[in-house]
């Protein structure tokens, strides 16, 4: 690997060390919740957890495991820090980013620590760049305290079907209303825009369905604007589970499958809009 | 209703076809709703509710049977013809012959006419499934509906029937098959009467064939131009095309245009001279002037009944 012609010294310093053939792997996956500048990383011995949130409503997680990574070595239970996303992204597209097969961009990402920047060493045929960029103090993301007990209605569906009703949907419309039922009509995803309504009806039983777990009826508003940076990971992912809890709270969680077919996770969490009269 | 709104329901045709099984379309009167119903492969099911507003509706009122010229063709044949004519161009002068059919754009008075492009091109009677001409006539209408309709009726690869009067009655531009029949019924340009100083000349029978319409120095100049026209311009020297006719008399808004006026005096010699010879000088406004100022009379919407019989009674072409 050109890249441990590093001296190994230098790693004693870094708290946090990881390092991909391909940065590809990282960069997909980042650019899935790059609606923000700013992202809150938190590196963990299980791997990579990439924050990003909109105004307290909407908070994105992109989940890398330390597995997927050559090499993941962490010196402490967590590291934290915050970073510019766009330039983050820009520096490991620095070689144009090309997807020519067989050229890759290695990547090696380091961090010392509080304080320091997080240096990325990015090296494709034998060319290095080494690219620093200035960390911030991580913010705390909103724990949108949404667990798995209070779920009410879960959904798995394959994300073909869904990537057509999202590429079509209505964007006159201000919110999108996701209705979850246990009966008709079991999944329900409607629009209010200029011309009228539209509906987007998935049956239980369809071939697209894959999990169909709902326990009662429920139909929650989101911002269609919130909502419209999750079409990035929509398109990325092969399955989406979407649940909703009993707030009303929405969680998108899509299955995304990187260059190696090495499976990632991104996550959606949403605030709904109003509250809508349970029928 | 919005096309627009009706369009988003359509949106991806690529889609449509994929994935949509049968399409249900439902009028709620009640409501006021138009329910668009897709039932898509895997179960989807994706409605879309339009909401309508009651109108009236403007009825064109035309026979196209009655019209006495008739034609059909393979919409190949006009996309080839209309794309030589470029995008900005707003109206189109169709004329036709025993065995010919003549396509130039059509140049309004305001434009500065030493700049203006003139493009014509001819299209033999061959060329068409069917030909049938009963009256040497020559309309105007808007390209841009023609463009349009010729988008449409490509892609369904069916042929088009075109059917026209007289200038000022409707042109009617047929699509049929056996699930649907599309008329599209344009308005033409007609002979305001106001203008006409050339009545006598024009109850003349008939209008002549449209390729010798040139004027001696219009002649020197479509030549110069290496123009398509089969026939010799003037070889044959006689009467002016019927293109006149459906101009009619502009020439007191064409007055202005010193060419103009040079043919118009020489005309006027020789109509002395032959008088079975038809307006030249009405051929002259065509060129170079304008028909008619757009805004009364070239609409997009059908033409309404009563104009249509207005231009009957006063213009007796024939």
């Amino acid at each position: 690997m050109p890249l441990s012609t590093q001296s190994q010294a230098d790693d004693e310093q870094y708290v946090l060390v990881a390092s991909l053939d391909n940065a590809r792997n990282l960069s997909n996956i980042l650019k899935a919740i790059t609606f923000k500048d700013h992202a809150i990383f938190n590196a963990t011995p299980n791997g990579l957890k990439v924050t990003v949130e909109d105004s307290k409503c909407l908070q994105a997680n992109a989940f890398i495991q330390a597995e997927i990574f050559q090499e993941f070595t962490i010196k402490e239970d967590s590291v934290g820090f915050q970073v510019n996303l766009t330039v983050l992204l820009d520096c490991l597209n620095i070689f144009g980013g090309s997807t020519a097969p067989g050229v890759s961009t290695a990547l090696r990402m380091c961090y010392k620590g509080y304080g320091h920047p997080l240096t990325l060493f990015l090296e494709e045929g034998g060319v290095v760049t080494v690219c620093k960029i200035n960390t911030q103090e991580p913010e705390e993301p909103v724990d949108f305290d949404f667990c798995s007990t209070n779920v009410t209605n879960k959904v798995i569906l394959q994300s073909e079907s869904l990537k057509e009703a999202f590429s079509e949907l209505d964007m006159t419309s201000e919110v999108l209303q996701i209705t979850m039922s246990p009966s008709q009509p079991y999944f329900r995803l409607s629009t209010f825009g200029n011309s009228g309504n539209a509906h987007y009806d998935y049956p239980k039983d369809s071939d697209m369905m894959e999990l169909f777990r709902c326990t009662k009826t429920q139909t929650n508003r989101y911002k269609m604007s919130l909502l419209k940076p999750s079409t990035k990971a929509l398109a990325l992912s092969c399955k989406v589970s979407v649940r909703t809890d009993s707030r009303g709270f929405l969680s998108l969680q899509y299955l995304v499958r990187n260059d190696d077919g090495q499976i990632c996770f991104v996550e959606y969490f949403c605030c709904p809009d109003e509250d809508v009269e349970e029928e | 209703m919005a096309i627009k709104s009706v369009q988003a329901v359509f949106r991806s045709l690529a889609t449509l076809e994929k994935t949509v099984e049968k399409c249900h379309i439902e009028l709620d009167e009640q409501k006021n709703r138009l329910t668009f119903t897709l039932h898509c492969k895997h179960g989807l099911m994706k409605t879309h509710n339009l909401s309508f507003q009651d109108s009236e509706s403007l009825q064109a009122v035309f026979d196209k049977d009655s019209y006495g010229n008739a034609f059909r063709s393979h919409p190949r044949l006009l996309v080839d013809t209309v794309v030589h004519f470029p995008p900005s161009l707003d109206e189109v002068t169709v004329s036709v012959s025993d065995d010919r059919m003549w396509f130039r754009n059509h140049v309004e008075e305001e434009a500065d006419q030493s700049k203006a492009m003139l493009t014509e091109l001819c299209l033999a009677s061959d060329e068409f499934d069917h030909f049938a001409v009963q009256v040497h006539n020559s309309i105007t209408f808007c390209l841009k509906e023609l463009r349009g309709l010729l988008v449409f009726a490509e892609s369904t690869g069916l042929p088009i029937s075109m059917y026209f009067d007289e200038p000022g009655s409707p042109v009617v531009l047929s699509v049929t098959d056996s699930v649907l029949e599309g008329n599209f019924v344009l308005a033409t340009l007609s002979d305001d009467p106001n203008h006409r100083k050339n009545n006598t000349r024009r109850a003349r029978t008939p209008p002549p064939p449209p390729d010798d319409f040139m004027n001696d120095d219009i002649d020197s100049y479509l030549i110069a131009m290496d123009t398509s026209i089969a026939p010799g311009p003037s070889a044959t020297g006689p009467p002016t095309p019927p293109l006149a006719d459906s101009i009619c008399s502009k020439q007191a808004a064409a007055a202005n245009h010193r060419t103009r006026l040079h043919s118009e005096e020489e005309e006027e010699d020789d109509e002395t001279v032959d008088s079975s010879r038809p307006p030249n000088k009405k051929f002259c406004s065509l060129f170079f002037g304008s028909v008619f100022p757009p805004s009364s009379q070239m609409t997009t919407q059908p033409v309404t009944s009563q104009e249509v019989l207005a231009s009957d009674s006063e213009d007796d072409v024939e």
